[in-house]
């Protein structure tokens, strides 16, 4: 087979095929993946807002694309190859450092790692393990069905990024109130608007309320360190607090369920697990790969050409460094699409790669441990209640996800 | 540069704090051969990697999505 340097498929109205393409299953990424990876490093595509963007599908050339300092983040560029309505001028206006470039994204991003180190993290783990407890609690106590995104999921990330931060209790109703909304398949763009606005309101008192009266918690860390000091402006922190419980809530609300629906599917897994927990870690970063929820993040504009392994994304483009594709690619995982706690290679890309990778790694991994261990032991005999087909995608999220997964024991 | 499968001897390790983004996958996948400071960047514990270590450090030099740490082979 030759293969050309780009492809372009067309549909029949002769424009590239539209992207984002949606899965089918949900366990896997969509069937398209694979023949854009097989065909060119590089796929044009048309994405929302009549706009085009190419994207990069091989595990090799996403870690390059990534890495490579003329990739930008930045959402204020007219290229950048934003994927859903108004996501582009929302992050413009309010600029998370997750669509920032360096120098301005390291100085942002070297005020929150210190609170992510694995050392902190491990420290979290008796914390997570209890809250993991409370929910599962919570859980058996719903008549059967009761829903896993819910009844336990939702509720174990809300309160860890809730603890991490330094949200009250008495306000965690209230924030998970306001993230269904923004997360929801349902909502209107009006009510996605008022729920942020609440949501940046309840920050914006806590900064006040850390301020006067500092707790040992990342938001009152914040505050007393680069917000006193002048190195940080208030709205810009509000921004940064607002990305980091945005991306650390919705990623951890859709992998735990999709990942708890994985291993039912794959009960010789589950077995080695349950003889050996050691295998915990290396099943989560398997769950990670394999599932990939996190695919269509890595949204950049390259300044300058990025030469790829045999292709080369022009100046000026827009690009997509399509993360599922490359956690898929055979050259880079034997048998990708398989569930393989055991395999050797490590190198997956769910989390990204290059200077914008996942700040929050090391807790998103402890938290699918502990919540996936919680819920295997103290739920022998979990099941889905309904069949994998009839559950409902979380379409309009970025993160991919579902909507709700009915369960019985 | 020395690449994974390469030899099997001791090396030297290499970690560049500026360039760090301290994203902890050297801490993770090789903490006898590195930490991080408080604020998150890496901190090299040992330099001179030993034969039985050098595939952590090839793992964590492959892992680290900043191109912040390096393996040579001892002068
Ligand atoms: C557990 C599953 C998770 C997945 C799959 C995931 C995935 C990702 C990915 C792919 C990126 C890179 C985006 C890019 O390159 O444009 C990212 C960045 C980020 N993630 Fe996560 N994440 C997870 C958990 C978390 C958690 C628990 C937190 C925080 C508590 C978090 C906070 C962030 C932040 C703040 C960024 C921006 C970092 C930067 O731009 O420097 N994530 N995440
Ligand atoms: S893996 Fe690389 S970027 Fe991450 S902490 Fe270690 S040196 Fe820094």
């Amino acid at each position: 087979m030759t293969s050309s340097p780009s492809a372009e498929p067309r549909s029949a109205d002769g424009r590239p095929a539209s992207f984002p393409i949606g899965r089918s299953c949900p366990f896997a990424p969509p069937d398209a993946y694979a023949a854009m990876r097989e065909e060119a490093p590089l796929t044009k595509v048309a994405i929302p807002g009549g706009k085009e963007a190419w994207l990069v599908t091989r595990h090799a050339d996403v870690r390059t694309a990534l890495a490579s300092p003329a990739a930008s983040s930045d959402a204020r560029h007219p290229a950048f190859p934003a994927l859903g309505d108004g996501e582009q001028a929302v992050a413009a206006d309010l600029r998370p450092f997750i669509r920032m470039d360096p120098p301005d994204h390291t100085r942002v991003r070297r005020m929150l790692v210190g609170e992510f180190t694995v050392k902190r993290v491990r420290a979290m783990r008796p914390a997570i393990e209890e809250i993991c407890a409370e929910q599962v609690d919570h859980l058996l106590s719903r008549p059967a069905p009761a829903d896993l995104v819910g009844d336990y999921a939702n509720r174990v990330s809300t309160t860890v990024i809730c603890r991490l931060l330094g949200v009250p209790t008495a306000d965690l109703e209230f924030f998970r109130r306001v993230t269904t909304i923004t997360g929801g398949r349902s909502s209107t763009a009006e009510q996605v608007g008022a729920a942020l606005a609440d949501l940046f309101a309840l920050l914006d008192r806590l900064i006040d309320d850390k301020a006067a009266d500092p707790q040992d918690d990342l938001i009152s860390r914040l505050v007393t360190g680069p917000l006193a000091r002048g190195e940080i402006t208030r709205s810009s922190l509000l921004s940064q607090i607002g990305i980091t419980l945005n991306a650390g809530h919705e990623t951890s609300r859709n992998m735990i369920p999709l990942a708890a629906l994985t291993l039912l599917r794959h009960p010789d897994q589950l077995d080695l697990l349950r003889a050996d927990p050691g295998l915990w870690p290396a099943a989560v970063d398997e769950l990670l790969r394999l599932l990939s929820v996190a695919d269509v993040i890595p949204l950049r504009v390259a300044t300058e050409d990025i030469e790829l392994d045999g292709a080369t994304i022009p100046a000026g483009d827009g690009f997509i460094a399509l993360l599922a594709a490359a956690d898929h690619d055979p050259r880079a995982f034997a048998d990708p699409g398989e569930l393989d706690i055991t395999r050797s290679e490590r190198h997956h890309v769910a989390f990204g790669y290059g200077v914008h990778q996942c700040v929050g790694q090391n807790l998103g991994r402890l938290e699918l441990e502990v919540a996936l261990r919680t819920l295997f032991d103290r739920v022998p005999t979990l099941r889905p209640a309904v069949p994998v087909e009839e559950l409902p995608l979380r379409s309009a999220s970025a993160i991919f996800g579902l909507e709700e997964v009915p369960v019985r024991w | 540069m020395v690449s994974p499968g390469s030899g099997a001897g001791a090396l030297r390790a290499r970690a560049e704090t500026g360039v760090c983004v301290g994203a902890g996958q050297c801490a993770r996948v090789a903490p006898a051969l590195f930490d991080q400071h408080d604020d998150g960047t890496v901190r090299l514990l040992r330099a001179d990697v030993p034969a039985e270590a050098r595939d952590d450090l090839l793992l964590a030099v492959d892992l680290c999505p900043s191109g912040a740490l390096g393996a040579e082979e001892p002068a």
